[in-house]
């Protein structure tokens, strides 16, 4: 079969597998991503306004999860979380395996190594964020929360918006990395797919094609946000 | 949690970082040249050129490292001109694929980082070294490329790091560095917390000493940004003349 054939929708066609695959990807990074955002806030609030302990936590959070490989804490998070419940289980009298759902540990996995990446960007987001906007709102009177959910946030998230656009790509690369535990997402789709047919070359270019065109999607969708968020910004 | 199999399982990953450290810095190595390529393919200013070198980052920056190492790994041996060709010799060695996926994969960020370089270097600096009649390759060997590099050093010491992490996907591909040891081990003792704390630490020392180098290079590469040091001068220069005398 050629490759319009095998990336087709008709008979033996596995456009369909596919089409899942590029969901399950997306589904995939979308929960690392958010999970890696809430993350992300707290260590910047730690590292922004925290005490010292607090702040250390942080630093060590990030220091860690940016020098070791996303592909060990996946690995970490799969085989570690399966000994974990198991070990829960024991404690409440069941002797079987449990395993962790491997999406559940890929999507923690990413959430975790991309907070870091989360934390800086928006630790830098609130340092650009004008001072004389956070006076101006205590001036008001607004009580601390009201000034974090009217002012900071808006402001923060609209200068994070570019940093979280390259965190976001990141994740979504690194998503393949869950192909390893067996999360039947694009990558893993392809190497099923590669495996049954006997032509790895097509299967895996798809793959490509499919994360180019989910890169290329979500950096237009990026672009076209940042423009309409900093609609009220002067430009020089 | 106990000191004895810590230690065992260092001793067990410890044959794994030579290989990982060849792999990040052959790959990083051979990068840099074909990065230096797109950069200055892309500031060429010839167009299909620049169409080329912008073709090229998109692909590899726009898709995931491990779907550019199994289409190598996996997808050229799908075709028999391949399989038959002198190339296989190399294309079908995981080590080979795990090298030429990476060095792809990194030239196309160094191309950014070398570029960004290359477009700050002071407009000024260029018109002295054209003053003075240099031009053409020793204009761009004295001038240019000293000044692109030192600016471009630090995103680079990042790029570096990212490598070193970015070998651990080898083991995919059944290459024995630290996380394909790490794995083995986890998959003979089935203790996955000591063996990837141990695996994760040595991850991190090789960074730390990695951005201590980088700076120190750094710090090397930029005298004039220093804090002049009269006074630690002048006591070395009492201390050396003590000894003369």
């Amino acid at each position: 079969m050629n490759f319009f054939q095998l990336m087709g929708f008709g008979e033996g066609g596995w456009g369909a597998f596919m089409l899942l695959g590029a969901l399950v990807t997306m589904v995939l990074a979308l929960c690392g991503f958010t999970i890696g955002a809430i993350f992300g806030a707290f260590a910047a609030w730690a590292k922004i306004s925290g005490n010292r302990f607090s702040r250390a936590l942080a630093d060590v959070y990030t220091t860690v999860l940016r020098g070791i490989p996303d592909l060990l804490v996946i690995y970490l998070f799969y085989f570690g979380g399966s000994a974990f419940l198991t070990w829960l289980g024991r404690l409440f009298g069941s002797d079987g395996f449990i395993g962790l759902p491997g999406f559940v540990a890929g999507a923690m996995a990413i959430g975790i190594t991309s907070g870091a990446q989360h934390t800086e960007v928006f630790r830098g987001a609130y340092r650009a964020v004008a001072k004389g906007e956070i006076e101006a709102a205590v001036a008001c009177g607004m009580p601390r929360m009201m000034r974090f959910r009217r002012i900071v946030a808006p402001l923060v998230l609209r200068h994070a918006l570019p940093g979280l656009g390259n965190v976001w790509q990141i994740v979504l690369k690194e998503s393949a990395l869950v192909s390893v535990t067996g999360v039947v997402e694009l990558l893993r789709q392809s190497q099923v797919g590669a495996g049954s047919t006997r032509q790895p070359f097509d299967f895996y270019f798809a793959a490509a094609i499919l994360y180019l065109v989910i890169t290329t999607i979500s950096s237009i969708s990026f672009h076209t946000a940042e423009k309409r968020f900093s609609k009220g910004v002067r430009r020089s | 949690m106990d000191i004895q199999f810590f230690w065992e399982s260092l001793i067990t990953l410890i044959p794994g970082i030579p290989l990982t450290l060849l792999l990040a810095f052959l790959s990083t190595f051979l990068g840099a040249f074909l990065a230096l390529l797109l950069a200055t393919m892309r500031l060429s200013g010839i167009r299909p050129l620049g169409w080329f070198a912008q073709g090229y980052l998109f692909v590899f920056r726009g898709s995931p490292l491990l779907v550019q190492l199994f289409l190598i790994y996996y997808g050229l041996s799908q075709f028999p001109a391949v399989r038959h060709s002198f190339a296989w010799t190399f294309l079908r060695d995981p080590y080979w694929c795990a090298i030429i996926a990476l060095t792809l994969n990194t030239a196309a960020y160094a191309s950014e980082v070398i570029r960004g370089g290359l477009l700050s270097v002071p407009h000024g600096q260029v018109e002295a070294a054209r003053a003075s009649g240099m031009s053409g390759f020793m204009l761009f060997r004295r001038i240019v490329f000293p000044l692109a590099i030192r600016q471009a050093l630090p995103a680079y010491g990042t790029e570096l790091i990212l490598m070193v992490k970015a070998t651990s996907l080898a083991s995919i591909i059944t290459i024995m560095e630290i996380t394909g040891l790490a794995a083995k081990l986890v998959s003979e003792t089935y203790r996955v917390i000591e063996v990837f704390i141990v695996a994760g630490a040595i991850y991190l020392a090789i960074n730390f000493i990695l951005t201590r180098i980088v700076m120190a290079l750094e710090y090397r590469l930029t005298p004039h940004l220093r804090e002049p040091r009269i006074l630690t001068a002048l006591a070395l220069e009492n201390e050396s003349a003590g000894e003369i005398s």
